[in-house]
């Protein structure tokens, strides 16, 4: 166990924690755009910078990768702390004008939009926080998108921006997307799903008869975890 | 093909009996082939030189050497002729039969082809007595003129592989680790951390194996001594890394260079192999039971691969992006294994360490700063090149002893240190000693060496866009305040640069860079507003005249300035119209001409042709 003073607070926590964890186990907010429980950490947002002090170094840190240590003094809403954070969310807001989440984020917060910052047209609300990318990578494990190009042109799709091949249709990449850019389109027979350009044909319950995922998903789950494609067929409503 | 050596003796012996084998009387015509001469067409001219010693019969009697960069690049093709060192310069391409006829065979001095003192008028015969060379300290990069970077011979005649040799039987890894801290060694690649407590650092990790790599990404704009390093004495090199992987305890390292480095990368390629051959690397180095090999991986042109950690990711395969770093590489790098890395230069200067000793090489330099620094010295200078000086050396004598001053009489505004994000330095700090500590202090930093000299011609805004738009284009895109930050930062500068500025604009700049440099992930993002931060300290008033006067007083941007004629001065000689490319510029012989703002473009060519300075840029 190591001690550390978060806002003033003083806090016991195990070591190897980073410091968002500790502070959500003990009610401080800090806010986050790129940060899901079921992902390792990125680092890519910048909103959960907090400032720590360890010995005389005072520096700015990213809350959701930085390891709890004996002795160290965190502030979370210290006036650095906060014009950085600011910027970010000013900056988003000009990249993401259409973006509700956005919007209400600056609010809670008490951000404006900086008026110097010329809102982007591109009608685009990817923030980039890679969480659809790590998402198909780690949690589903089969990669089917990923970056192209860099810097502000960089953006998330699939390799060559074809129609991937290794796309199970799974739409985790579009329920973990925080501003809804992701788009998955579905018939209104639900017969079928569209996402990344492909469509995808749904496999129907053998109980109750409803679509309920895709055969491309059932199959990948058949393959990976070792069970027979038949003990897929039934949904989780009819188990 | 040399047989494998087995011991440090049997390494000396063989440097001994290449030594004896050379004559230091026998004449030697060295051209050099860095690639800065070779954009010259000297390849030409060595196959001339070739050619004529054979038609001669004289290739017994008078030596010929390619060799790497020697630094002057400004006055290429370059050859110097040994024993005596005469140097010619801007040599013509078919003067080889002249040289050696005259110069070589009778000792006739060429007198054309001698370097004119632009100061003093006064022409110079040595390659010693240039003023460019002589206020040098060249320790690392003196060596380039010495070998043919083709030959593992020439490198073992000058006494190479001595320290690799004296490290491995003499010294016990901890021994070198200690005599590397005590020199100070900083690395030369940006950072300047000390590389001795690196190595200590990977050595004492937990975690097999260890791997060393050397960044020879090189990506500063208008930088190039790593490559002139490689491309010209790459055995140094591998000299510094054998040596270093011996202290830290690792088999097996990394080369990562540019793949824009072709040359680099085939000298390094054929270096490695020549080492392996000769029982310098591989197993059993010198027959003292440590193994180390190497590898080469190209980079795919990201500036931000040479950060280390986005270098790490770019070697395991994966897109060249940074990572946070609370854990440090040299206990979790590459593949996730205790990763020390140095750059090109920094393992350049291991040899001597040890060779010399760390009392004499830290008899080098500043009290924070041992050592020299070679840096690349382009933009408004008279003698473009390479620069090697003692650490504290002050920017005056860089700029204007080594460097010659500024071209065409015009009058010095300011220096860039530290590549694209490094800051520009104002006249009042040229006597300033040039350091890491002293760069860092005036907002500037070493970064990897280059300096880029800037005139009254420059305008420090238009510098500060130039140097962002790198950083934007180069941003590898994964953190917010880099990739959205330093755009919005150059959409800014872009504005006041077109007569777009607003009251606050500055103000704005300074708050944006100081949020920038807190919440970024790495160095390039955290080090990005350096140049709009370091114009706004010293040039304040260049950005105040863009916004509230909406003029640009350098006389660069295109938005802000109008060409007109002084009648004055004016003689109507008409080549002003007859180099105008829109026939903006109009008017009939011997009578005053007129510039059509609206056709105008300010190309500037008019003003460039006028021979009577009448064209006015306001």
């Amino acid at each position: 166990m190591v001690n550390l003073t978060i806002d003033n607070k003083k806090i016991e926590a195990e070591a190897g924690q980073t410091i968002l964890e500790v502070a959500r186990e003990n009610g401080i907010v800090i806010p986050t755009l790129c940060s899901n429980e079921a992902l390792e950490p990125s680092g890519a947002c910048r909103m959960c910078v907090v400032e720590v002090k360890h010995g005389k170094r005072t520096r700015i840190v990213t809350s959701c990768l930085y390891p709890v240590a004996e002795g160290l003094t965190v502030e979370t809403k210290s006036e650095r702390v906060l014009a950085s954070r600011r910027l970010v969310l000013q900056l988003l807001l000009a990249r993401c004008p259409e973006s509700q989440q956005l919007k209400e984020m600056a609010e809670d917060l008490g951000i404006k939009p900086e008026p110097r910052f010329t809102p982007d047209k591109d009608g685009s609300k990817c923030i980039l926080c890679r969480m659809c990318v790590r998402t198909c990578e780690k949690v589903v494990g089969v990669s089917a998108i990923g970056f192209s190009y860099r810097g502000a042109e960089k953006k998330v799709c699939t390799p060559f921006q074809e129609e991937s091949a290794t796309c199970i249709g799974c739409g985790a990449c579009a329920y973990i997307c925080p501003t809804g850019h992701i788009e998955m389109e579905t018939t209104e027979t639900g017969d079928s799903r569209t996402i990344w350009g492909r469509t995808f044909k749904m496999a129907t319950c053998t109980v109750c008869g409803r679509y309920f995922a895709p055969e491309d998903q059932l199959k990948y789950i058949s393959r990976t975890a070792d069970v027979p494609l038949e003990n897929l067929a039934v949904c989780i409503s009819c188990r | 093909m040399m047989s494998k050596i087995k011991s440090f003796d049997e390494l000396k012996s063989v440097q001994e009996r290449l030594k004896a084998g050379r004559d230091p009387k026998k004449p030697c015509i060295t051209v050099c082939v860095g690639t800065g001469c070779l954009a010259y067409g000297t390849q030409k001219l060595v196959d001339n030189f070739r050619e004529e010693l054979a038609k001669r019969n004289l290739a017994d009697k008078i030596d010929f050497r390619t060799t790497g960069c020697h630094g002057f690049c400004e006055r290429g093709p370059m050859v110097v002729i040994s024993p005596e060192k005469v140097f010619y310069q801007r040599v013509g391409l078919a003067d080889a039969g002249e040289i050696i006829d005259k110069t070589v065979l009778t000792g006739e001095i060429i007198d054309r082809l001698l370097y004119v003192d632009p100061a003093t008028g006064v022409k110079v015969v040595h390659e010693d007595d240039v003023p460019f060379y002589k206020k040098q300290t060249r320790l690392v990069f003196g060596l380039n003129s010495k070998v043919d970077p083709e030959s593992l011979d020439d490198y073992l005649a000058i006494g190479g592989y001595s320290a690799l040799g004296k490290a491995l039987t003499g010294m016990k890894p901890e021994a070198i680790i200690q005599e590397v801290i005590k020199a100070n060694l900083r690395g030369r690649g940006g950072g300047g951390f000390p590389a001795g407590w690196k190595w200590d650092a990977t050595r004492k990790a937990a975690g097999d194996p260890k791997y060393i790599i050397c960044n020879a990404d090189e990506g500063d704009p208008g930088a190039y001594m790593d490559r002139s390093l490689l491309e010209g004495n790459p055995h140094l090199v591998l000299e510094g890394m054998i040596i270093g992987a011996f202290a830290i305890g690792s088999s097996q390292g990394y080369i990562y260079a540019r793949n824009e480095y072709p040359l680099a990368i085939k000298n390094i390629t054929r270096a490695i192999k020549q080492a392996r051959e000769a029982g310098l690397l591989g197993e059993n180095i010198l027959g003292s039971g440590f193994s180390f090999d190497l590898k080469i991986n190209r980079g795919g042109g990201a500036f931000v691969c040479g950060e280390s950690s986005a270098l790490f990711a770019s070697l395991e395969g994966r897109a060249g992006e940074p990572r946070a770093k609370y854990i440090h590489a040299t206990d979790k790098g590459l593949y996730d294994k205790p990763t020390n890395l140095n750059n090109v230069e920094t393992w350049a200067n291991v040899p001597f360490i040890i060779e010399r000793g760390a009392d004499w090489y830290a008899s080098i330099g500043t009290a924070g700063s041992k050592g020299t620094k070679i840096f690349s010295l382009v933009g408004k200078i008279n003698n473009t090149g390479l620069v090697e000086v003692p650490m504290g050396t002050k920017l005056r004598e860089i700029v204007f002893d080594i460097g010659g001053g500024i071209p065409g009489g015009k009058k010095f505004k300011a220096i860039q240190t530290g590549g694209p994000s490094g800051g520009c330095i104002p006249e009042k700090y040229l006597d300033m000693g040039v350091d890491f500590d002293e760069l860092t202090k005036i907002g500037s930093m070493m970064g990897s060496g280059g300096m880029i000299v800037m005139d009254e011609d420059n305008c420090m805004v238009d510098v500060a866009k130039y140097f962002t738009n790198f950083l934007v284009s180069e941003s590898c895109g994964k953190c917010v305040p880099c990739r959205e930050g330093v755009r919005r930062m150059r959409d800014i500068l872009l504005d006041i640069t077109e007569g777009r500025g607003r009251e606050g604009d500055v103000e704005l700049l300074e708050k944006m860079a100081t949020a920038i440099i807190d919440g970024s992930l790495c160095a390039l993002g955290s080090s990005a507003p350096n140049p709009v931060l370091s114009t706004i300290r010293y040039f304040r008033d260049e950005y105040e005249a863009h916004i509230k006067g909406k003029r640009c007083p350098a006389g660069v941007c295109k938005a802000l300035i109008t060409y007109s004629i002084d009648p004055e001065k004016c003689t109507g000689c008409t080549l002003c119209a007859k180099v105008c490319p829109t026939k903006a510029a109009t008017g009939v012989k011997k009578e005053v001409h007129t510039i059509d703002p609206a056709k105008c473009t300010r190309c500037g060519a008019c003003r460039e042709s006028c021979k009577f300075d009448s064209i006015i840029v306001r």
